[in-house]
């Protein structure tokens, strides 16, 4: 379940379902556990993208070729 | 011409030619207002002139309550609508289906014009816009690549959510090649999917400086883009036609950031308050199967498992002495009646006459001799009396005379 590749949106949205279910109440032991830990999991995993995210600012621009690329941007004052 | 018409069938023809003539079906006419009266049937009546000349107008009560602001004598003001003629008083006059001031001069009255086409044109239907991402990937600004609004989009838009990567299509935003590079960048940002999401727009200026926004091409190029669009142009007051048609309008280029990404620490408040619900409600698992573990615990069964087996053993044992118990009181009883019967027996017994005085005489042979004829002289003979057996011999036998009765 706990799928390395979730996106940001992803991770919160099934946070957000698992605390939900979690919350209900009524699950066997094992499946609250394991709700648990892909909670703990995703919560470590959402904090540290926040943590992590530095902010990448790139120009578009065209090269010699007319091919499109990408360089990055430091706006002048 | 020849014969004469009445003036109704006159100002009749006179009417239908002005109404079927294309160009005054649509007119706009920059002017001043006189005479301006709002009758109680809710319609306005004014005059529009200038140094020469002077129309009648009329503005019914419908359109007239989309009226923004409150006409007055004097105002120069631009209105549309459709030239005809009242027939009671073979009068031409304007049916103004929309006034505006005209005090900004051409280009309010450009940007009331195209406003006007865009609408009609369906380009601001609130069912076209799309839904701004909630955590956007990559968002693309459309814009100068110089200047403090680049900057302040790119500062707030990485203290807020450094999550997205910021992509700046650099454009010119002034200028008569500005609307076309802004096309171009939107197309292109589409075209190529760099980002999920558009911001457009610049920094404050004069209603000339924006002018690129209020362009007819970018209005479309807006309108077109298949990612969402925010617009972000000038300050607070300033209104575009791009804002019309973007997916979302910022008042300025950092409200365009603020409203682009959600703020980080809400995120993380969000995240600790999941948090806290989520250990929370594990505890409330342990805690639920821990107080279920200790009824479990302290259930009798558990305490003492042997307890079932001795009360079991209990209720054998008094089984046991019931069964007892019922046999022994049978027993008993068949006791008593067995006595009762020996009693009987013992008082019928042939036996207990031997004591008053009777005997039986039996011979050898076990027979119990009742006649004489069962006995010769000489036969042993045994006498039982009440306590024992005497053995004789027979000397001789006399027959009685009585007879036994029979």
């Amino acid at each position: 379940m706990a799928e390395k590749k979730l996106t940001f949106e992803q991770a919160m949205g099934r946070l957000e379902e698992i605390v939900a279910q979690l919350e209900s109440g009524d699950h066997p032991l094992e499946d609250a556990l394991s709700l648990y830990e892909e909670g703990a999991k995703l919560m470590k995993q959402c904090t540290t993208l926040l943590d992590k995210a530095e902010q990448k600012v790139m120009k578009l621009r065209t090269d010699s070729s007319g091919e499109l690329t990408e360089a990055p941007f430091a706006p002048k004052e | 011409m020849t014969e004469p018409i009445s003036v109704t069938a006159l100002n009749q023809y006179v009417k239908q030619l002005l109404d079927r003539d294309r160009l005054l079906s649509q007119v706009m006419v920059r002017s001043e207002i006189s005479n301006y009266k709002v009758y109680p049937s809710g319609h306005h009546y004014f005059t529009l002139k200038d140094a020469e000349s002077s129309v009648r107008c009329v503005m019914f009560r419908r359109e007239a309550a989309s009226l923004r602001f409150r006409p007055e004598n004097g105002m120069k003001v631009i209105v549309s609508g459709r030239v005809s003629v009242f027939p009671r008083d073979g009068a031409y006059q304007l049916y103004c289906s929309r006034m505006v001031p005209d005090g900004v001069g051409e280009l309010a009255f450009a940007f009331e014009q195209l406003k006007n086409k865009l609408y009609k044109e369906g380009l601001f239907d609130p069912a076209h816009k799309k839904p701004i991402p909630a955590f956007p990937h990559t968002i693309a600004l459309v814009t100068s690549p110089a200047g403090a609004a680049v900057r302040d989009m790119i500062r707030i838009l990485g203290a807020r959510y450094p999550m997205a990567k910021v992509l700046v299509v650099p454009v010119r935003v002034q200028g008569e090649e500005a609307p076309e590079e802004i096309c171009r960048g939107l197309d292109l940002v589409n075209a190529c999917q760099l980002a999920d999401l558009i911001i457009t727009g610049r920094g404050g200026g004069s209603m000339e400086d924006l002018w690129a926004f209020n362009d007819e091409r970018v209005a479309w190029a807006i309108y077109r883009s298949q990612i969402p669009v925010i617009s972000a142009v000038g300050h607070e007051p300033d209104v575009t036609i791009a804002d019309f048609v973007a997916d979302l309008r910022a008042s300025t280029p950092s409200n365009g950031a603020e409203l682009a990404v959600p703020n980080q620490q809400d995120l993380r408040d969000t995240l600790a308050h999941w948090d806290a619900r989520l250990q929370k409600s594990m505890d409330r698992h342990l805690q639920t199967r821990r107080e279920k573990l200790g009824r479990l615990r302290t259930s009798p069964f558990l305490q003492s498992p042997l307890r079932g087996i001795q009360e079991k053993r209990l209720l054998l044992d008094y089984q046991q002495q019931r069964l007892a118990h019922a046999m022994e009181n049978t027993v008993g009883e068949e006791r008593r009646r067995l006595g009762r019967l020996a009693a009987s027996l013992d008082a019928l017994s042939p036996f207990k006459v031997l004591s008053r005085g009777y005997s039986i005489t039996q011979t050898d042979d076990g027979s119990v001799v009742s006649e004489i004829r069962q006995v010769n002289p000489g036969d042993k003979l045994r006498v039982r009396v009440s306590d024992g057996t005497i053995t004789c011999t027979a000397e001789g036998k006399e027959k009685h005379q009585w007879r036994k009765k029979s």
